[in-house]
């Protein structure tokens, strides 16, 4: 969901005719596809008894499973569109969601916050807000993430029917139905536990299906080099290759960004914000087997999220260099009757892959958007079910119950993503808002929950209220915005800033005002007392130490090597 | 015995369905030495879908042969 940024472009592709069709070995590949996970579903559903076992994956993943998963889960098929779609149009600075947008902030997930949900035995993140500030916080952050997630993923399910449509020529309602039912089935069969091995496959299938693209474009190109210089000379010598250079103001680059925005707003409050309360990939770390397990996870998922570049940002690169023709912005692509830069993966895709492989790249990008709503629809049902239902509902059920619950919930989730699938298609002006809806929540967020795991002096009262101060803030900014457009300078401390600028700094302000009015609060209003704060705050929590492992075992140590890599990829690309 | 201990691992399932695209990609790859496509895609030459396809069906087989039910913990 944080790179959703990019993806509504995608909805307003042109409508060409279709890009390519499918031979029947590539439907074949489709078909077994839709088998497997229908089939693992039913498969897995005699071990989902208990809340736990549907809620949780009975909390017994291996660091590996729950770090493919917790990255697959972001991996949907929109983002490998889009994202390459913003590398044909931006060059390798869509990188940066990748890397700085990423990186950092998953390995801190792992380092310093997830022993925190670990401990506490939370089944969500609203329910960390229950344990540290109260009822009010709990509310509040499980009614708005379940509005977010159902509205995500039913414009998330339209988007994927309508690439269907321009790329295969499929009926955009029977994409919908087919797809989402599949999701709705083997989720409400095996729960999490189901979600998450089905997303491990998915994430196979989405490397199997993606990573020849760049391997023969790369040869056709003659190596990266030889890529580099042909941008060059196509685009006049404009620099599309190296990530800092050209941030150092706002028109010097085609984002219209700045490295402030870069640095603070998308790695610090909205990377920050996404990667570590986002219950939708926390949750797959959650069900880790234990303390090292949950830890390792994030930091497993960080260095695939590294490599993700490989598969999605080199083949928009290799579009600018070997593509015969000039892709379009949206609006000249409708206009025209062209192809628009979004379409450059789908593109690459059929300038490689023959009979059996084009199947398989297909089958990639269903997998991508079938995780991710995967992804949306467990994480729905488990706040609706333990955030919402049981403690304002239904207080004293049987564990049966609630499983029962969380079944329906997947379903009614994924006929409520259809519903916002069906008014998208009718007014697909909501579009417009979305983004900026979702990252009303994020920020704040991040504030809330870091001040309650790492200042034990932080009260209910001030976690509620800076909740609360941060996100109506963010809507009146963004209101400020909307009404008069010169707003933007102080939002976005630039006239030339564009929508994402504008998103990264309106995200630093909200989060800003949220530790502010959290510590105002909290420093006049009564704390809890420390012993109700035992597992939930830095200082008060024992944690766990690894120094007995030898050190290849230790998270901490492939931490380090994951930052490090990291460095050096911003000092290759610089 | 455990569920967890019960259940079959999901590499081995992975394997089956790579060994299967494996099969299908590499035998159209095969097949279209043969009978060469009438529109073939940039560097068909350089036969894409029998070395991937290949890769995918020795992938697929050693998931299979090394996660299979009962051999695996």
């Amino acid at each position: 969901m944080l790179n959703f940024l990019f993806q509504r472009p995608l909805l307003m592709a042109g409508m060409p005719a279709r890009l390519f069709s499918l031979s029947s070995v590539d439907l074949l590949i489709i078909i077994l596809y839709f088998c497997f996970v229908l089939g693992i579903g039913f498969y897995l559903k005699k071990f989902t008894r208990t809340g736990e076992d549907f809620f949780l994956a009975g909390r017994e993943m291996t660091a590996w499973i729950a770090g493919l998963s917790f990255l697959s889960a972001n991996l949907g098929s929109l983002e490998l569109m889009g994202w390459a779609g913003a590398s044909y149009q931006y060059g390798i600075l869509a990188a940066h969601w990748y890397w700085i947008g990423a990186i950092p902030a998953m390995l801190f997930l792992g380092i310093v916050m997830m022993p925190f949900y670990y401990i506490s035995k939370t089944h969500s993140v609203p329910g960390y807000l229950k344990l540290r500030f109260g009822e009010p916080a709990r509310a509040l952050s499980a009614v708005s993430f379940g509005f977010m997630t159902v509205l995500m993923s039913g414009i998330n399910m339209y988007a994927m029917a309508l690439v269907m449509k321009v790329v295969l020529g499929w009926n955009i309602y029977f994409s919908i139905w087919v797809s989402s039912l599949t999701v709705a089935i083997y989720v409400a069969l095996g729960g999490l536990l189901s979600a998450i091995l089905n997303e491990v496959l998915q994430f196979i299938l989405i490397w199997a299906g993606s990573l020849l693209i760049p391997v023969i474009g790369l040869i056709e190109a003659g190596g990266w080099h030889n890529m580099v210089q042909r941008i060059s000379h196509n685009l006049g010598g404009a620099d599309y290759t190296h990530m800092w250079r050209t941030m150092g103001s706002f028109t010097d680059n085609p984002m219209g960004i700045h490295w402030t925005g870069i640095v603070f707003g998308l790695g610090w409050v909205i990377s920050f914000g996404y990667w570590t309360t986002d219950f939708l990939v926390v949750q797959r770390v959650l069900s880790a087997k234990d303390m090292r397990s949950a830890q390792l996870a994030p930091i497993i998922g960080s260095a695939f999220k590294m490599m993700v570049p490989f598969i999605v940002i080199l083949p928009g690169l290799l579009g600018l260099a070997l593509l015969p023709m000039k892709l379009l912005p949206e609006a000249q692509a409708i206009a025209t009757g062209g192809h628009s830069y979004n379409e450059v993966l789908p593109i690459m895709l059929a300038r490689y892959c023959g009979p059996g492989l084009l199947g398989l790249g297909i089958t990639a990008l269903i997998a991508g958007f079938m995780s991710g709503m995967a992804g949306n629809v467990s994480a729905f049902a488990t706040v609706w079910t333990y955030d919402i239902y049981r403690p304002f509902l239904k207080k004293v059920k049987s564990d049966q119950h609630f499983v029962t619950v969380g079944r329906w919930c997947t379903i009614l989730g994924v006929l409520a993503s259809i519903g916002t699938a069906y008014l998208v298609m009718h007014f697909a002006s909501i579009m417009d808002y979305v983004q900026a809806l979702f990252s009303f929540f994020i920020a704040p967020l991040f504030g809330t929950v870091l001040l309650g795991m790492l200042w034990k002096r932080a009260t209910p009262a001030g976690g509620f209220w800076g909740l609360l101060a941060g996100t109506l803030s963010s809507i009146g900014m963004w209101a400020w915005v909307w009404i008069d457009p010169t707003a933007l300078k102080y939002i976005a401390l630039s006239t030339h800033a564009r929508d994402m600028a504008e998103n990264m700094y309106r995200a630093l302000w909200s989060w800003i005002v949220c530790v502010i009015v959290t510590v105002v609060v909290s420093l006049i209003t009564k704390p809890k007392e420390d012993k109700e704060l035992e597992g939930l705050v830095y200082g008060l929590t024992k944690l766990p130490s690894s120094s007995h492992l030898p050190l290849y075992k230790r998270p901490m140590f492939w931490a380090a090597v994951v930052a490090g890599v990291f460095v050096v990829l911003q000092i290759i690309f610089w | 015995m455990s569920d967890r201990a019960q259940r079959i691992s999901i590499w081995f399932f992975i394997g089956i369905l790579l060994f299967i695209y494996g099969i299908l990609i590499c035998g159209t790859g095969i097949y279209e030495l043969f009978v060469p496509p009438e529109h073939p895609v940039v560097l068909a030459q350089l036969r894409p879908a029998i070395w991937w396809g290949g890769l995918l069906l020795l992938l697929g087989a050693f998931y299979c042969y090394h996660f299979a039910p009962g051999r695996s913990k």
